[in-house]
């Protein structure tokens, strides 16, 4: 082949051309953060509808609002725009103090006003708020000076909690009656570190920092967060330097990725937690096949095989940063002991217990894997589980008509770390997230709902986690860890919330 | 006049065939398993929550009920509004529409380039190892699907030699104050260079992934057509009066071959579009299918209503065009 002086023009100019489009670049220097997330934001407003109660998106909430009340990255609660709060004596009233000279992103003052009109505001059932049954708990929100007082209907001892949780932000008032609903989705302002530049629904936000936040001006003063839902392409996005940090990866990837030169990994526990749901029906109403499908899981053999040794075993629904965790409470590994449990009940290899267990695949990392492995471990005692693949939207759907199938994979997460919002809500029969009915734990649970003495309480709970591991009402297998691959140049503080928040990033 | 009866008639077709799939869709989507309410169920959500829920949502009355009042809604064009986003549907599949449109015409282009060059160089060069390179390349191309392709093109050309961009349809950074959202027909228009540029970089990868697979359908099909036109008489004749092989091919044989390739890239323009819902998730672009998706994870019950009842117009309007352009073609039917 020869090479004309033509054709090495015209190969020249194509070459030149296809380098001119849109070429992502490594620049030495980061001045522009891009983060590649692994969800989309449906909508701004972070007090209404379905994205109120999304845990995954509650980052770029942060990143723009304040809470209540903030949570430090290792869930400590920390001072934000209510900088002291409490009770009065007979626990009828609540009172918070704001913190004064703090800007909205259009210049006004952050007024007391704003903090008792939005807690009015998602107390309102009205309003699309789905967290109205803790915030209408109190009534007669009034602003006097920088103190916000309320009269309590009904005492919750987690109430303050959920300032830091779903729903918990402040929001402007005067700005918010101006705009309305629909001006306000598409121009919203906060007090947060950083402000909404543009936004692109299913593509991107670009985020401007917020010189004049009370907490600091974040150092990347320019972020965008790119909506990358395929973690193949997040993956991509990360290795070819398009993005600067990404999360929930498979962990595989990660241990690859943080290996090449220029990106570095952390990985984290987080607040969410893998668990099998029991359902007391059919041969779940037998405390030894409960107890048998709990002792017969090695739950450090699946965290090593499967996750690669990302994952914390946990034996009740509280991981170690929680309020109410007790490391005393310990569910053994022991197939021998599955084994005689069974036999108690008429059961053996040659005559197994049989029962459907449900999961979700690809929702969670291997989850569908898990409960192969979970399976085939129960299958060696004497247990033989069929497994259903369901979509999440249709768990949500049997677990709130109390219709799950004796055993169901789920994750959950409680990132305020209360012990209400994991075993109470999660085995508590009431509740639209129980599928356990027992009396005994119903009995147990009751009391503590409104239990003034918090160290009562506490202890009252870890008591409740003893029974229901007793009994093996719940299978609690482990709490996750969050992978996020970052480039070299970039110091990413992981949230244990899960929340990836660009304003805790900074150069290296 | 028959022309134009026949067009009436089809588009009387087309109202019949989008009330269909609106039922079936509306009855579908809310039979299957997966209620919107249950997801968004706050952690201590009571009975009396739950029912406030369905009330506002207007999940409390019959299915037959409820299509009545969407019905209703449709014919004032109210799709009604989207749980998840909470904006009007109508607003939000219009506005992703432009971005689906322009990715999958890209990718349609790519293909009949791609599938039309390959075609005649097998037409040409037949009987040869051209011809036999091309027939290996289209069975390649057919074998794979067009979102594995998607993964090798962002292996290849993301990753390896990062030329083009893996996600997204435009960068963050440009700014761009276009009056539609028809972004690349838009700054073809005003002649805004670098954002074509930037729009064909965030474009190239997805559409390739969609093209590469129609393109080897067209290549077979068409090297086939040009094959056995090349056998006919009047071609015969063209090289009898000393045409070269290139005029016989491209000038005598192609009018006539192309015909049924016409026929077929219609159909499967239809499939291409179908084919951007996962190839747009894939590549993070802001298109109707990576918005279905979403809508079907969250149990967006009137957003997915929107967008099939967009998607099935698309399809008919497609299907349309390319009755009427095989019609314009062809003077036996034109002349019927």
């Amino acid at each position: 082949m020869t090479l004309s002086r033509r054709s090495l023009l015209k190969t020249s100019a194509a070459v030149a051309a296809l380098t001119t489009i849109g070429l992502p670049s490594f620049a030495q220097e980061i001045d522009e953060l891009v983060v590649a997330y692994n969800v989309n934001l449906p909508s701004w407003d972070p007090t209404v509808g379905l994205s109120a109660v999304n845990p995954t998106i509650q980052g770029f909430y942060q990143s723009v609002f304040d809470l209540f009340i903030p949570q430090n990255p290792d869930l400590s609660f920390g001072s934000g725009i209510i900088t002291d709060y409490g009770w009065n004596d007979d626990n009828s009233q609540i009172w918070m103090d704001v913190r004064e000279g703090v800007t909205w992103h259009n210049g006004d003052p952050l007024t007391a006003e704003d903090v008792a009109w939005s807690l009015t505001r998602v107390a309102n059932p009205d309003t699309g708020s789905p967290i109205q049954f803790v915030w209408g708990k109190v009534e007669n929100v009034m602003a006097d000076g920088n103190r916000v007082t309320a009269d309590v209907k009904e005492y919750d001892p987690t109430f303050f909690k959920w300032m830091s949780f779903l729903t918990g932000y402040v929001m402007p008032k005067k700005y918010y009656e101006e705009v309305g609903a629909d001006g306000f989705e598409a121009a919203p302002i906060g007090t947060g570190p950083y402000m909404v530049e543009r936004f692109e629904r299913n593509a991107f936000v670009r985020l401007k920092a917020n010189e004049n936040y009370w907490g600091g001006a974040p150092e990347f003063k320019t972020v965008t967060v790119k909506f990358v839902t395929d973690a193949a392409s997040r993956v991509a996005e990360v290795e070819s330097g398009n993005s600067h940090v990404t999360l929930e990866i498979p962990y595989e990837e990660f241990d690859r990725l943080k290996a090449k030169d220029g990106l570095a990994g952390v990985a984290e526990p987080v607040s969410d937690i893998g668990m099998i749901f029991l359902n007391d029906i059919e041969v779940m109403t037998d405390p030894n096949v409960r107890k048998a499908a709990a002792h017969a899981i090695d739950k450090p053999l699946i965290i090593e095989r499967l996750l690669s040794g990302y994952g914390v075993p946990i034996d009740t629904l509280q991981t170690p940063d929680y309020s109410a965790f007790d490391e005393t409470i310990k569910v053994a590994y022991d197939p021998e002991l599955s084994k005689k449990l069974l036999a108690d009940s008429g059961y053996g290899p040659d005559n197994p217990v049989k029962f459907k267990i449900q999961t979700t695949k690809g929702f969670k990392p291997k989850d569908y894997e898990m409960v192969q492995a979970i399976v085939g471990l129960w299958r060696r005692v004497g247990i033989e589980a069929e497994i259903e693949v369901y979509e999440i939207a249709k768990h949500f759907e049997l677990r709130a008509a109390d219709q799950l199938a004796p055993a169901a994979f789920y994750n959950w997460g409680n990132s305020v770390g209360d012990p209400t919002t994991s075993t109470g809500f999660a085995m508590f029969g009431p509740s639209p997230h129980s599928v356990w009915d027992g009396k005994e734990t119903f009995d147990a649970i009751l009391p503590l709902w409104g239990e003034t003495d918090e160290a009562k309480r506490i202890e009252g709970w870890k008591a409740v986690d003893r029974l229901v591991a007793e009994n093996a009402e719940v299978i609690p297998l482990l709490q996750y860890v969050q992978p996020i691959i970052h480039d070299a140049r970039v110091k990413v503080t992981p949230h244990r919330s899960g929340a990836l928040l660009p304003h805790l990033m900074t150069r290296s | 006049m028959t022309l134009l009866r026949n067009i009436l008639i089809r588009l009387l077709t087309t109202l019949v065939t989008l009330i269909g799939v609106a039922v079936i869709v509306f009855v579908v989507i809310r039979v299957v398993p997966g209620n919107p309410i249950a997801m968004m169920l706050p952690p201590g959500a009571t009975e009396a929550d739950i029912a406030r829920l369905q009330t506002q949502y207007g999940f409390d009355k019959s299915i037959f009920e409820q299509f009545v009042i969407w019905l209703g809604g449709v014919m004032q064009g109210d799709f009604g509004t989207s749980i998840s986003l909470r904006q009007p549907v109508a607003g939000l599949v219009l506005g992703r529409l432009p971005a689906t449109l322009e990715l999958s015409i890209f990718a349609l282009s790519i293909a009949i380039v791609i599938g039309g060059t390959m075609a005649l160089l097998g037409t040409r060069y037949r009987d040869t190892k051209t011809e036999g390179a091309v027939d290996i390349s289209a069975g390649m191309a057919l074998s794979i699907p067009d979102f594995l392709w998607g993964l090798v093109l962002i292996l290849l050309f993301g990753v390896l030699w990062p030329v083009f961009h893996i996600s997204g349809r435009i960068s963050p950074a440009l700014n761009i104050d276009f009056n539609t959202n028809f972004y690349f027909f838009e700054a073809l228009v005003r002649l805004r260079f670098d954002v074509l540029a930037d729009l064909i970089g965030h474009m190239f990868m997805p559409a390739l992934a969609l093209a590469i697979p129609l393109a080897a359908i067209i290549a077979q099909l068409l090297k086939q057509s040009l094959k056995e036109t090349m056998h006919l008489d009047y071609v015969t004749l063209a090289r009898t009066k000393g045409y070269g092989e290139n005029h016989v091919i491209t000038r005598e044989a192609l009018p006539n071959a192309i015909l049924p390739t016409l026929t077929l890239v219609g159909v499967q323009f239809t499939f291409l579009i179908g084919g951007t819902v996962i190839i747009e998730r894939l590549f993070s672009y802001e298109g109707l299918g990576n918005m279905a998706i979403d809508a079907v994870i969250n149990r967006d019950l009137p957003l997915i209503q929107g967008i099939v009842i967009l998607f099935a117009l698309l399809f008919t309007i497609v299907n349309l065009v390319v009755d009427m352009l095989y019609v314009v073609l062809n003077p036996r039917l034109r002349h019927a």
